[in-house]
């Protein structure tokens, strides 16, 4: 396999009443071509600001991002960011959504492009809806399919389910993991959500809490599909979550 | 009928209103101030000698130039200095200043310049509604949600795909806002400019009632028509707001 990503001692900190406030702290990390790694930290440590980093959003105090081998400076098309609150533009039907990154299209094409992702995640019959008429897991397949419409290398996915209740957000999970079964793309996803990490990844990455550092890596040694609940993946929920700082008696 | 129901209590007071002041009219054996009845018959006599319409073109045609200059002015100018931090420090600090003054100081400037004929009140209807139209325009580019902006950085877009997909459309509700104050003022400020200088209009009409005879019938019938206008310029302007590229922004 070939090195996408690499991320080199990244620090990042912003100013604050009292100082500099240190909030990324000597990261470095690599991920693999087509690998989904979950990164898993308490909340308000610094992920969704070292994500940033990665995506190429915010620079770095110091550190690199080198992805295909190349200094990353700036966010582009081949690494798309989907965040918690979602960026579908209102204003635009699903199918302009959809349509919206793909440039050097015909428009003809930009059309069928647009529809074979709406098909994907099941918003055929929605093309023409405006963000308003649908729901939260409809907004997040549109989010999903205008990302990957433009066929990125990359998705960089920033708590994207957390909005949604218990069902929807493992209903999309699922239709993700098949979606990435057939189009393999490199998967950075930060979650508060264990299982859903080890739901999905092939690797996770607990984080400190803040300024945030690279605590422990493990490896998910289950296949697709999964079972959360099964002895070996709860085992592995409990260690991390340990990691974490959650006690045996709390997890229960 | 559930409509009829709620308009009820507005019909009540109105009639209430109406009455009170035959009755006072009645009481006080006014020779000046005329009953409803003297309105309406003397509204009857301006339709049927055309003198009526002929006012209420020339009004509206002057609101109607000096709003549609003011929006040609005020839609770009708005757009620019809420996109250009450089203009927005520039042109500003003038701008808050110009303001909250009110457009009848202006009429003197203007009959200096533009003399007594129609350019005089299109002057001041425009310098009077183009304020608030940048104003609201600037404010809809600085509240663009940055996640949209992002969005847009993130997919790579053209210049022109910003501006068309993401931008206007997304600063459109704003600048609807702002017609509908600037058309509001623009009605107002007609009247007034008509009074002073001018020899057609309602503004005009209404003087010249009171100068050629005490007419106060016609004065009170072209007050109630200039309310009535103005309510239908708002109307119109409401309509506009509950159209597609302004519903979304309130619908939720």
């Amino acid at each position: 396999m070939r090195t996408k990503i690499e991320v080199r001692d990244l620090k990042k900190s912003f100013a604050s009443d009292k100082g500099p406030l240190a909030v990324v702290d000597n990261v470095s990390l690599t991920v693999q071509e087509g690998e989904f790694v979950a990164l898993v930290g308490p909340s308000g440590c610094g992920k969704s600001t070292l994500m940033s980093m990665i995506a190429g959003f915010l620079q770095p105090d110091a550190g690199s991002v080198v992805i295909d081998e190349t200094l990353r400076t700036r966010p582009d098309s081949k690494g798309i960011l989907i965040s918690q609150q979602g960026s579908v533009f209102p204003w635009l039907t699903v199918r302009e959504n959809l349509m919206f990154g793909l440039n050097g299209h015909a428009p003809s094409d930009k059309r069928t492009v647009a529809e074979r992702y709406a098909d994907i995640v099941g918003l055929k019959g929605f093309e023409d809806s405006y963000p308003h008429e649908l729901s939260g897991g409809m907004l997040k397949r549109t989010e999903l399919a205008r990302a990957l419409a433009v066929k990125p290398d990359i998705l960089y996915m920033d708590e994207p389910f957390s909005a949604l209740d218990a069902l929807m957000s493992l209903r999309l999970r699922n239709e993700l993991l098949q979606i990435l079964a057939k189009e393999r793309h490199t998967t950075l996803l930060i979650t508060h959500d264990v299982e859903e990490a080890i739901h999905l990844a092939d690797r996770i990455v607990v984080l400190s809490p803040r300024p945030t550092r690279v605590q422990t890596i493990f490896p998910v040694p289950f296949g697709h599909p999964r079972k959360v609940a099964g002895r070996e993946a709860q085992e592995l929920r409990v260690r991390i979550l340990s990691e974490l700082g959650v006690d045996r008696e709390e997890i229960g | 009928m559930a409509r009829i129901k709620e308009m009820l209590p507005a019909l009540a007071l109105i009639t209430a209103l109406i009455a009170t002041w035959w009755g006072a009219v009645i009481a006080t054996h006014s020779m000046i101030f005329p009953t409803p009845w003297a309105v309406i018959t003397g509204t009857f006599e301006l339709l049927e000698n055309g003198t009526l319409w002929r006012h209420i073109g020339a009004s509206l045609l002057r609101v109607g130039l000096g709003f549609g200059l003011a929006v040609c002015v005020a839609v770009p100018l708005g757009l620019w200095m809420g996109w250009v931090a450089g203009a927005y420090r520039t042109l500003n600090p003038i701008f808050q200043i110009l303001r909250p003054i009110s457009p009848i100081a202006w009429i003197p400037i203007a009959i200096l310049w533009f003399g007594v004929g129609d350019a005089s009140p299109i002057y001041l209807i425009f310098i009077s509604s183009v304020f608030p139209m940048v104003v609201q325009t600037t404010v809809g580019v600085h509240t663009i949600e940055k996640r949209y902006l992002r969005a847009a950085e993130n997919f790579g877009v053209s210049r022109r795909t910003l501006f068309r997909q993401v931008v206007i459309p997304a600063v459109l509700p704003q600048v609807i806002v702002g017609m509908r104050i600037g058309l509001g003022v623009a009605w107002l400020v007609v009247v007034a400019a008509e009074m002073i200088a001018l020899h057609s209009g309602l503004g005009y009409m209404i003087m010249d009632s009171r100068n050629a005879g005490n007419r106060y019938d016609l004065v009170i019938a072209g007050m109630i028509i200039i309310g009535l206008i103005g309510l239908s310029l708002d109307t119109t302007m409401r309509i506009l707001e509950g159209t597609k590229w302004a519903r979304w922004r309130y619908a939720h």
